[in-house]
This record gives structure tokens, sequence and C-alpha cells, in this order.
């Protein structure tokens, strides 16, 4: 049985006849080619494979292709505009928030949906936030510094005309 | 916050010191990085795994009949199929106290008459999907006759034990010792006037890299070419590894690419199976073959770390100066000998022994054992993590028994300061010299900064509201950059530890650099790029680091052992040097000197005592346009080197916990992490940092959250991330550290490496707070079995 | 971390659920936080899902004839964020909080929860305190099932062959009831090890439920015995967690025995009972 489905990634239209039993990280990786979006266990653990449907932080190992049909879907690769990296990525460089970079775009797909609902998480809030990720490597401190910078850059006055950069 | 002193090496000015953000960012960031997984060739195929359920099986048939007509199916191979070739190696040689070699039983690449772990392949299921593969693989028939199993390193020594490896005896891999005299250290013990003694366990840990292992294997029949691309640490090893050894191919035939690496931690090290396997396979099929492990099968395949059982006696005179340690250890070495399992709990771990003080005799025994378990091997630190914890429970403990101080305990036993120039370096009882230590000096910093008098203070109040804290020390030390080769060499090892490093100088002036180390986190793109841009005094944007290529790259060791800054790093300096110095013979033509005469700094070449310069680009261009050229000086300007370094490194340092345990659940909070490390000079003060947050953090897992747990049948109880306890965000405090600065004497950056003293110094300094806090709530134990579960926690409190 | 294969389809409406349901083997998608890690191992392996995230009707929280009505796809998210749940009913935002990470409480559903019945889910322990009943729609109709009839066993309830769960009931609590979720979360997969969901109403009764100790969830009958209608004081805590360890089959796993659990429940019947006092 294969299905068609029309899903919106990063704004491009995609049309696509899958398997029901394609699960959305592998429509993204195997399909798409969009390889930014990882796979990092089989339990729905790790969060390497975080996305955002319609807005949400989601594990994209744990929802079919099928059912992202007619969703907007945003990847890593979808957040940078014009070239101009989002206020996360940029963090993410400033204050080392990654070493081997594996985790890091489900850890800042996750941030985008945090720093969506709360402008200027605590540390406490952000650590909380990442309950759904793992990072083997960093400690963790310096993703927090890395969200911090992200939520103060987001917030200052000059950055209201990224405006939609912001919001993704 | 960290500070560096930058003896030494930091004073041009230039990038060595600066916490210079990373190059490699940018595309990890955006979501373009290039791990293994992400590659697909055309024509590719894709492997799944039949593997055992059991622990211990004889394989009685494997019926592939079913599976071979399911769609898609390309090729199914078993044990049958590879009997004739080679298993993986082992890269290190131990041999019994007698002088025989250790035992090494075949690793095949399928196994054909017995299961020996839980994971063990049977058979290579290839089709032209991935979902294919599963599909066929799930029907892949086995019948199997269970068998008794052993998991308990010191059980399966014992006779009647199930073997492991049918001539195995007592499923011994081999017996050894380090130290002085068992004699002489009994005399010392029975004459001390305290001896403090404690047996635990080290427990098993999983090393879970985010990114499972991926491999995929091409080759072209005309040319006769394969190309393996493998998330591994050292591509050239692996390659030597895997033609030499196992495959009999030529060297020269195969690529090993290993681009972007999710993460290692020593896991990636080695030569597994799959590697092979795949590589033979796409021989047969003429068509890539690609394999991602599930994260069920990292579980299970990725070698483990630690597990020992260790009896450990540390015997004080009077005034609380040791006068001995007896250390007995049984290491788990798992079903098969992994690429340096052998050498992880002896010459990584017996070695270590001395730690920072002057004790005059030490003896370790060590037996090391096969189990019906998952391998061995080195997980970050790999043997000193061991001997670290070992040493630093005996202190605290011994404090506590001897009623001094766990600080001033340590004050009276270090090594004195010595700086490897001025004073010889340490000889230690365990075959070690160390180079340059200061190490007083590491845990008074410590205590500044934890505030000990105002922590000891609060600590009683604490008691009466319903928490309890405590405070533990940890003073480590720890061997890096393990050298040099023919030292190593007579101690068993199989392969050189030196380093290759090549700097090709473009004509205009750009500096491609080829390093055999691999970055999989550790930020080499910036670090030696900062080197290099420092020491020939031009942009770092000029500067390009290439890794993980054999075809690129003249050869390499690969990463592991904190040794890429320290062997690495100095072999792209002494091709530096190379280049400087040719460069000086083409500046002093044009300048019409003699090279002599020639200062290079900043990035020119100048007359000595004149203005008379020139750029370091334009003499890198009349290297490629030799018009105007020293007679009988070749063109070009590119220079290799390879760097065998006198000495391991020795970082050092001391780390300090700070945690709260709720009297009534157990469960434990860690409230402060004080890090104070000395890594001789430092290039990069924030990659370093990260390194020491990461390490921490391994560390704490460790402590607090992670053991493999192995029930009776040999079921890995905890193979998946809804049992396995990873340490997460919200588990940590912010780090409070701290560097130190006492250069490394035997190589010219003064570096001695950072990757491994986080995870080192953590565990031992973590579990002390603990006990500590019980301890000022009244309750006497000894030990708690890491992790440190609540419930072990409680349990330790009920008496 | 391949699903066997599997048809689906995406019903608008129960009754067309109901009916793709028919024909064996079929099992409803709604989260999918359970069931997908189960098919992605393999562990279960359906022929055919029946997404029930298109029916409008299972979704939205609602006030209605003195009870909350939340749809069974309303996710743990959509739960913890509502204006009703946290004026009415804010322990439900509370305890929706403790379940799983931000990306689970994005998907996961209370129906899915409920139906899967994982002996250390959340949602079993809030919906029995809270008097709460569960609303199923088969073949024959609608039926209301009493969340103290609801659970069974270990992952097994009530529901019968086919049936959907389309909405959680709860009454509306008085003026003046106090509610609260007290958890111990298993450090590696988030559920509980042990959960403990009290509510007092302004006249004493007292609603006490446990998850995560043993094989499924249940009310502490005797034990809200012993705290009904009195003043919760030191006396009456101890007779409480005494009572509340009694007769209960405490799990065991690797990360806490059955002894500790019985410990546990003791302490987090303790700290929520301190709490609503
Ligand atoms: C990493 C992780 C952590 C988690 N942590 C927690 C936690 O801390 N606490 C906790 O309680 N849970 C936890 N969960 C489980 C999570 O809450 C699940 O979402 C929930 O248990 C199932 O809901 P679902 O909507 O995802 O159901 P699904 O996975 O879609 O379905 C589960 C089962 O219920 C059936 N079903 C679903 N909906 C209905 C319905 N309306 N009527 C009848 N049958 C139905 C399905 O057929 C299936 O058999 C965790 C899950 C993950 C992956
Ligand atoms: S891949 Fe681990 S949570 Fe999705
Ligand atoms: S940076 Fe390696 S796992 Fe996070």
């Amino acid at each position: 049985m294969s299905i068609k489905i029309t899903v919106t990634v990063n704004g491009v239209k995609h049309t696509d006849k899958v398997e029901p039993r394609l699960l959305l990280v592998h429509y993204l990786r195997d399909v798409l080619r969009l390889t930014g979006t990882h796979v990092g266990c089989d339990t729905s653990g790790c969060g390497a494979c975080t996305i955002l449907v319609n807005g949400k932080a989601t594990k994209s190992c744990t929802m079919l292709a099928v059912q992202a049909d007619k969703a907007k879907v945003t990847t890593i690769e979808g957040i940078a505009s014009n070239g101009e990296l989002h206020p996360l990525q940029e963090g993410f460089n400033q204050c080392h928030g990654l070493q081997c970079g594996f985790c890091t775009p489900g850890i800042i797909m996750t941030a985008c949906d945090l720093l969506k609902n709360n402008k200027k998480p605590s540390e406490e809030e952000i650590r909380v936030a990442l309950e759904g990720n793992f990072c083997r490597c960093t400690g963790y401190e310096n993703i927090v510094k890395s969200i911090q910078y992200a939520a103060d850059k987001m917030s200052a006055p000059k950055a209201r005309k990224t405006k939609k950069e912001a919001t993704v | 916050m960290s500070t560096n002193n930058g003896n030494g090496t930091a004073a041009t000015g230039g990038p060595i010191g600066k916490s210079v953000k990373r190059v490699e960012d940018k595309r990890f960031t955006m979501g373009h990085g290039k791990f293994t997984d992400d590659i697909v060739l055309p024509g590719q195929t894709y492997a799944a795994f039949v593997r055992s359920q059991y622990a211990h099986a004889k394989i009685l048939s494997v019926d592939t009949s079913a599976a071979k007509a399911m769609p898609g199916v390309v090729a199914i191979y078993t044990g049958a199929d590879v009997a004739a070739v080679n298993g993986v190696p082992c890269g290190w040689q131990v041999n019994f106290k007698n002088g025989n070699a250790m035992k090494e039983p075949k690793h095949p690449l399928l196994v054909a008459d017995k299961t020996r772990h839980v994971g063990d392949a049977i058979a290579i299921v290839i089709a032209e999907s991935i979902e294919e593969a599963f599909d066929a693989a799930q029907t892949v028939n086995v019948e199997y006759e269970e068998l008794p199993c052993v998991v308990d390193a010191f059980k399966a020594t014992q006779p009647g034990a199930p073997l492991v490896h049918d001539d195995v005896p007592n499923n011994i891999c081999y017996d050894w010792a380090l130290g002085n005299p068992i004699e002489e250290v009994n005399a010392a013990m029975s004459s001390a006037a305290h001896v403090t003694t404690l047996e635990f366990i080290n427990q098993r840990l999983v090393p879970n890299a985010i990114e499972p292992r991926c491999y995929n294997s091409s080759y072209d029949a005309i040319n006769d070419k394969y190309t393996l691309y493998t998330s591994t640490q050292n591509p050239h090893v692996i390659r030597l590894l895997m033609c030499a050894f196992v495959l009999g191919i030529p060297e020269h035939k195969v690529r090993v690419i290993s681009y972007d690496v999710g993460g290692g931690f020593g896991s990636k090290i080695f030569h597994y199976t799959e590697e092979a396997l795949l590589t033979w396979c796409t021989k047969q099929l003429g068509r890539p073959v690609k394999w991602t492990a599930e994260r069920k099968e990292s579980f299970v395949l990725d070698a483990h770390g630690r597990d020992h059982i260790t009896k450990a006696e540390m015997g004080f005179d009077s005034g609380g100066k040791i006068v001995a340690l007896r250390v007995k250890t049984y290491a788990n070495l798992g079903a098969y000998l992994s690429t340096f399992g052998s050498c992880v709990p002896t010459y990584l771990h017996g070695t270590l022994m001395q730690g920072l003080y002057t004790t005059p005799k030490i003896n370790i025994d060590v037996t090391a054992v096969f189990t019906h378990t998952t391998a061995v091997d080195a997980y970050r630190g790999a043997g000193r993590p061991e001997a670290t914890y070992l040493l630093e429970r005996l202190m605290d403990l011994a404090a506590h028994e001897m009623k001094i101080d766990p600080a001033e305990l340590r004050f009276r036993n270090f090594i004195p300061p010595f700086d490897g120039v001025n004073q010889p370096g340490y000889q230690t009882q365990v075959a070690l010299q160390y180079d340059s230590g200061n190490y007083h000096a590491a845990l008074e910093k410590g205590l500044e900064m934890l505030g000990y008098e105002d922590f000891r203070k609060a600590q009683k109040e604490s008691a009466n509201n319903g928490k309890l804290l405590g405070v533990g020390f940890s003073t480590y030390i720890e061997a890096c950059g393990i050298a040099p080769s023919a030292v190593v060499g007579s101690l068993g090892a199989r392969a050189g530890l030196f380093e290759f490093g090549q700097i090709r100088v473009q004509p205009t002036g750009k500096v491609t650099v080829y390093t055999g180390a691999h970055s999989h986190g550790q930020g080499h793109e910036t670090t030696f790029a900062q080197v290099v841009a420092d020491k020939l005094g031009i942009s770092m944007d000029d500067v390009e680091i290439v890794h993980g290529d054999t075809e690129k790259i003249g050869f390499g060791m690969g990463t592991y052992g904190s040794r890429s800054i320290a062997v690495g790093g100095t072999a792209i300096v002494k091709s530096i040097e190379k280049v400087i110095e040719k460069g000086k013979k083409i500046a002093a033509h044009l300048l019409e000197a003699s090279a002599d005469d020639i200062d290079f700094a900043n990035g020119n070449f100048t007359v000595k005592g004149t203005d008379k310069s020139i750029a370091f680009g334009n003499v890198a261009l009349t290297a490629y346009v030799p018009h105007n050229y020293p007679k009988d000086l070749e063109p070009g300007l590119d220079f290799s080197s390879f760097y065998d370094p006198a000495n391991f490194t020795y970082p050092f340092g001391c780390h300090i916990a700070v945690v709260e345990v709720d009297k009534e659940t157990g469960k434990v909070a860690l409230k402060r992490f004080i890090a104070v490390d000395d890594f001789g000079n430092i290039i990069n003060p924030m990659i370093v940092e990260g390194q020491v947050h990461g390490g921490v953090a391994q560390g704490v897992g460790q402590a607090l959250f992670e053991g493999a747990e192995y029930n009776e049948h040999g079921q890995l109880v905890n193979a998946s991330y809804m049992d396995y306890c990873m340490p997460r965000a919200d588990d940590f405090p912010i780090f409070e550290t701290a560097t130190q600065v006492t250069p490394c004497p035997h190589n010219p950056l003064g570096v001695k490496g950072a990757g491994e003293a986080g995870a080192i110094g953590s565990t031992p300094a973590v579990v002390n707070a603990v006990i500590d806090a019980l301890w000022s709530g009244g309750h006497e134990v000894k030990d708690i079995r890491m992790p440190l579960t609540s419930e072990r926690v409680w349990r330790a409190m009920q008496n | 971390m391949i699903p066997a294969a599997f048809d689906y389809q995406k019903p608008k409406t129960v009754d067309e659920a109901i009916a793709a349901l028919s024909g064996s083997n079929s099992k409803i998608l709604a989260g999918g936080h359970s069931l997908l890690p189960a098919m992605k191992l393999r562990l279960s392996q359906p022929s055919k899902l029946v997404d029930i995230n298109g029916i409008s009707a299972l979704k939205g929280i609602k006030e209605e004839d003195g009870e909350i009505v939340i749809g069974a796809a309303s996710t743990h998210a959509d739960i913890a964020g509502d204006r009703i749940i946290k004026s009415k009913l804010a322990f439900f935002s509370e305890g929706a909080l403790l379940i799983g990470d931000v990306q689970v409480r994005n998907h996961g559903t209370i129906g899915g929860s409920l139906a899967h019945a994982d002996p250390a889910s959340d949602w079993p322990a809030l919906v029995l305190a809270a008097d709460g009943a569960i609303e199923v729609q088969g073949k024959n109709g609608k039926r209301r099932i009493k969340a103290t009839d609801f659970f069974t066993g270990l992952f097994s309830t009530a529901l019968q062959e086919n049936e959907i769960i389309i909405a959680v009931r709860v009454p509306v609590p008085p003026e003046g009831t106090k509610a609260t979720y007290q958890k111990l979360s298993h450090p590696a997969s988030r559920f509980a090890i042990v959960g403990c969901a009290v509510v007092r109403f302004a006249d004493g009764k007292t609603n006490i439920a446990f998850t995560g100790v043993a094989d499924h969830a249940f009310r502490a009958s005797n034990t809200e015995t012993a705290v009904s209608g009195k003043a919760i004081n030191e006396d009456v805590i101890a007779t409480a967690t005494n009572t509340a360890v009694q007769g209960v089959i405490f799990l065991s796993d690797h990360h806490a025995s059955a002894e500790y659990r019985k410990h546990l429940t003791k302490v987090y019947l303790k700290k929520a009972l301190q709490v609503i006092t």
C-alpha cells in the first residue's frame, strides 16, 4: 500500500507516494535528502530527530510520514533565512554549544519550540525543556548558554526586523 | 570560568591560547554535517543482521531459504560463508605472568558454531531497501540449543564455570602483575599502622555516542578498489587492521573515509566485525552495502567500558603516610578480545596506581576474563578512571577511618612539585615516569573555590532539615599520548603510536594541513588551525584542516587517549618548522642574505637587524614559481612529519563534588562541581573547558546514573534509553572550572591533553561526596555500588 | 527501527473508525508514542493502523453538565495548557507536565495513555483520583466505564475489541477541593516509579490513587477511609501510609525493588497529604 502525501517542508511543498510504515524522519532523510535531522535511537528517547511539525517540537522518528500529510514541517535546514543564521545557530557557535554536532539539530529545534513559548527562559527552564534530548559530548552547560544567548538576541529590539526568523 | 596562564606558547600574541570560536560549527548548526549515514551511493544496498537472542547457545541450524525468497533480497551470508575469513584482531598482546602469550580466540565476522553473547551475528541479510532487509532478516530461522552462561568476571574463573571459548581454561585470557615484588609489598603492608581495605565493583558502562555506528562499503571491480565510509576515530588504523589482518586485501587498494563522526568516547576506535564483513560482501556483490546500527544493537555491540571487580588495600604509617598499596582486579573482557581490550586493565590501569602520591611499595595483580557479554574496551579514560576511582575512594575512606581531614591526608602524601626541566621527572613504582606536576597547587585552588570551612559549617546545619550534604574529593593524574612506539611495542602494542602531520603551503600562501588525528567533536579544525596560523603568522581563514581520509592523508593513528594535540599537534608543528626552515632559504636568496641571518616572525622573513623583509605569501609563491630561486633547492613548500613522542603526558588536577541526599528517598542531587585541571599549555580554553564539561558529565553519569545490568541469562536488561539512565541537562549544576598550567617539558607546545580528564577525576569525587553525606548523618558505610541510584543510597541509610 | 508493513486509514468520524477497525489485528493510532516505538522494535506488528487524529469529535476540552470532558485525542500538552483545566482541574495540568518530555507531551494523548495502561503511566492515577469516567464507543454504541472499573491488570483494561475511547469525563470539583500529584520519575524513561494523586474535597472526603507501584494503577480505598473526614496530622499520615502498603503486590525491577517501591509509596503519600493540608 502506498499513499500520496503533501508536506510543506521549510516552506517548500513536496508531494510523494509513500508506504504507511515510512517514518517521518526517513521521509526527510531518505526521500527529501534533508539529512540534518538525525536518528540516535529506536525508543523515542534521544531527541536527535526533533523537528517542528506545525510549530511543535516533534520526534520525527515517532511519527509516520503519512501523518504529516498537509502539515508544515520545519527542519534544521530551514531556520536560517537568506543566508543569515538563526540566533540559535549563532548562539551555539558563540557559546560552544556543540562538539560532535550530532545532537545539535534536534536540540536547536527543541529550543525553537521553547523560545516560541517562553521568550526569556531561566537556566532551570531551559534544562527542563531539554529533557527529551541527549547530548553525550557537552555536559549541557554550554547548550544552556547558547539558548540564553539566542533568547537575549531575539528579544533585543534590534532583532525585531528579522521577525520572520524569530518566529519559526 | 577558565584561566590560562599561557605559559610559553602564547607569547606570539597569535591565536594560540585564545578562545577562538569553532570553524566547524556552521555546517553542524545548519544541518550540513556529513555523517556516514547521510551517504547513499549509486546502486546502494542495505544490510540487516540476524543476531543471537541468547548469551550462549549452540547453533544447530540456520535456515535462510524463506528469507532468500523475500522481495528485494540481494544476498544472505552466514557463518559458513565466511568460515575461511580471519576474525578481527586484537591490537595489544599482554602476556601471562609466566611469559605465555594471552589467549586470543578468534572473533569471527559471523559465528557458525555457537553464540557467545547476546547480539553475536549469525547472518547478514542484504536487500534493495532497508525495509526489505529487515523484513527478510525476520524470516531467517535459527535453531539454537541454549547453554549455561556466565557474566561475572570472578565467577567465570571458578571451577565448573561455563566456558566462553572451549580452548581457554577457566575463561582466563591472561593474568598479569606490575610493581614491586609482592613479598616487599606484603611486608610493608604488615608493618602499616593502619590499613584501609575496599572491595568494590567499577561497573560496566555503555559508551552511547549519540550517532550509532554506520558503515558503507563499496567495490569498484574495474579498478579493483574498495571504499569504506565508516564512523571511526582512526581511519588508517581500520584500514591497516582490516586489510592486513582480516581480509588480506592490498592496503593501497582500499580507501577508508571517516567524515563527521557523532561522538566516539573510545567506542569508535575499534575495528568491528561489520566493517570487514561489509567490505567482504561488497566484493561478492559488486554493489555498495550499508549498515547503520539500531540503538538496540549499539547497546550490545559497541564495546563497553570498565567492569572491574577489585579488592584494594592501602597501608599507612602512624603519621598518615602511605606505605603500601596492594590491588587485585578481575577485569571482564566480554566474549571476545576487542582491539585494545587487553591493554586497558593493564597498561592503562596498573600503571596509574601511583596516583599523585609517594607510595613506596605497590603491587597490582590483574586477571582478565572472558564472559558471555559484550566485549569491553576503552571508554573515555580507559583504565585511568578505574585507577583513579580505586585510589581516590581509598583516600577519602582512609581519611575517615583515621580521622584525618581528606584534603590534609592528600597534602601529606603528594609528590612534591617538579617541572621536568630543573627537577627530573618522577619515577613511579609502576613503570611510568611522570613529566611534570604541581599537585598541591591544584588541591589548594580547589579548596579555595569550594570555601572548605564554610562548607563544613553548612553541612552541620543541613543535617537538621531533611537533607544530608556531603563533599567528595578526587585528586587525579592520567597518562595521555601513549608513546613512544618502541616502549609500547616492548609492552605488547602491535602498532606504533606516533602521529602524522603534513603542511602543504599553496602557491598563494594558503595552507592545507593534513592530520592523522581525527575529530569527532574535539574541534581540530579550529585548534590545529590556531596552531598553524599562530606559528606561520597568517590568518586562520587561510588554513584548512583535512582529516579522516586515507587517500588524502599520508598516515595516521587517529584520536583517542587525549593524544591529538600532544602528538598530532606536535607532528604539525614539526612540519611547520620544516616549512619555515626552507622558507628561510628562499627568503635569504630573495633578500640576498644568508639563511642563518633570516628571522621568521609574524608571517615575515626578515634579515636580522635590518628592515629588509619578505612576507610568507611571497616566499610561498616563489617556491612554486621558482624563477629567481636558490640553486640546489627543490621547488614547492610541502612537508610532512611523523612525530613519536619521548614520553606520555600527564595531566592532573583536583575535582570536588558537593551533593545533597534526600534522607527519605535516597535521591542524590549534585549541587556543585569544581574542577581544577592542569593540562599544560592550552591552545583554546573554550574548547578545553567544553571537554572538561563533557567528561565530567560522563563521570557523574557513572557515579549516579549509568550501568549495564546483565541478568543471569546474559541478557542486558537495560539495553535502551527507556532503561539505561543517561544524564540529562537538568541533572547538573553550573560547573565551576579552573585551569593551572604546568607545561609538558617534552613537546614543543607544552601541552598535555584534555579529552578524558573530566571522566577520570569526577566519578570518585561524586561517590565520595555521597558517602560523606551519609557519614554526616551518622551512617557508617564504606561503599555503595555504582551507580548510586536512590534505592542503593536509601538502603545504605537503613543501617 | 523499521516497523513491519501495515495498511493505514485516517477516518473522519468515530463510526468510520469503528468500521475501519473491524478485521483482525487493526490498531488505533493516536499520539503513537507508545505504539510506534513498539512497532519499530517489531514487538507489535498490526496489519492496519486507524489514525484517529482526523476525528474532530475526539479533540477539545469543554465543560458540560457539571463535568469536564476531555477529548480522547487531546495531547498531554493540550491538557496542560488548557484554560478550563488550569482553573478547575489544575492538578491535571501539573500532572500532564510531568509526563515524558516536551516532544512526548506534544503528541501523546490521554486516550492513548489510558488505553495502553502502562503500569507506570501518569494519567490513570490522575483520572482515578478525580472520580473520572472513560467514555467509549464500539459497534454497540457508547458506554461509560468508571475509572475504578477500567484498569484490570498489566497493560489491560475493560476496553472491548474495537472499542474506542472517545473522552474522559471528570466531575467538576466543588469549591474548596484540593488536589495534588506527586511523582518520582524513572531517571531513564521518565515514567513513574511511584505516582500518588490525592483529591480532598471540602468535606474531608479524600480520594487517593497510585500508579507505578503495582501492575496497574489503583484507588487505595482503605487508605482513603483512614484519611477521609479526619484532620491530617502526623498520626493520620502514619496510619494512612501504613494502610497504603497493605495488600499491594509491588512491582520490582532493576531500578526499584518491591521493597523500595513500598517505602516510596509511603513517602509519596505523605508528601501528597502534606501538600493538600
Ligand atoms: C520517551 C517517552 C517518555 C514517556 N514518558 C511518559 C511518562 O512519563 N508518563 C506517561 O504516562 N507516559 C509516558 N510516555 C508515554 C506517552 O505518554 C504515550 O504517549 C502514551 O502512553 C500513549 O499515548 P499515545 O496517544 O501516544 O498512544 P498510541 O501510542 O497511539 O497508542 C497506544 C495504545 O493505545 C491504543 N489507543 C490509542 N488511542 C486510543 C483510543 N482513543 N481508544 C482506544 N485505544 C486507543 C493504541 O491502539 C495503542 O494500542 C512516554 C513515552 C515516550 C516515548
Ligand atoms: S531518534 Fe531518538 S528520539 Fe527520535
Ligand atoms: S555535541 Fe555530540 S552529542 Fe551533543
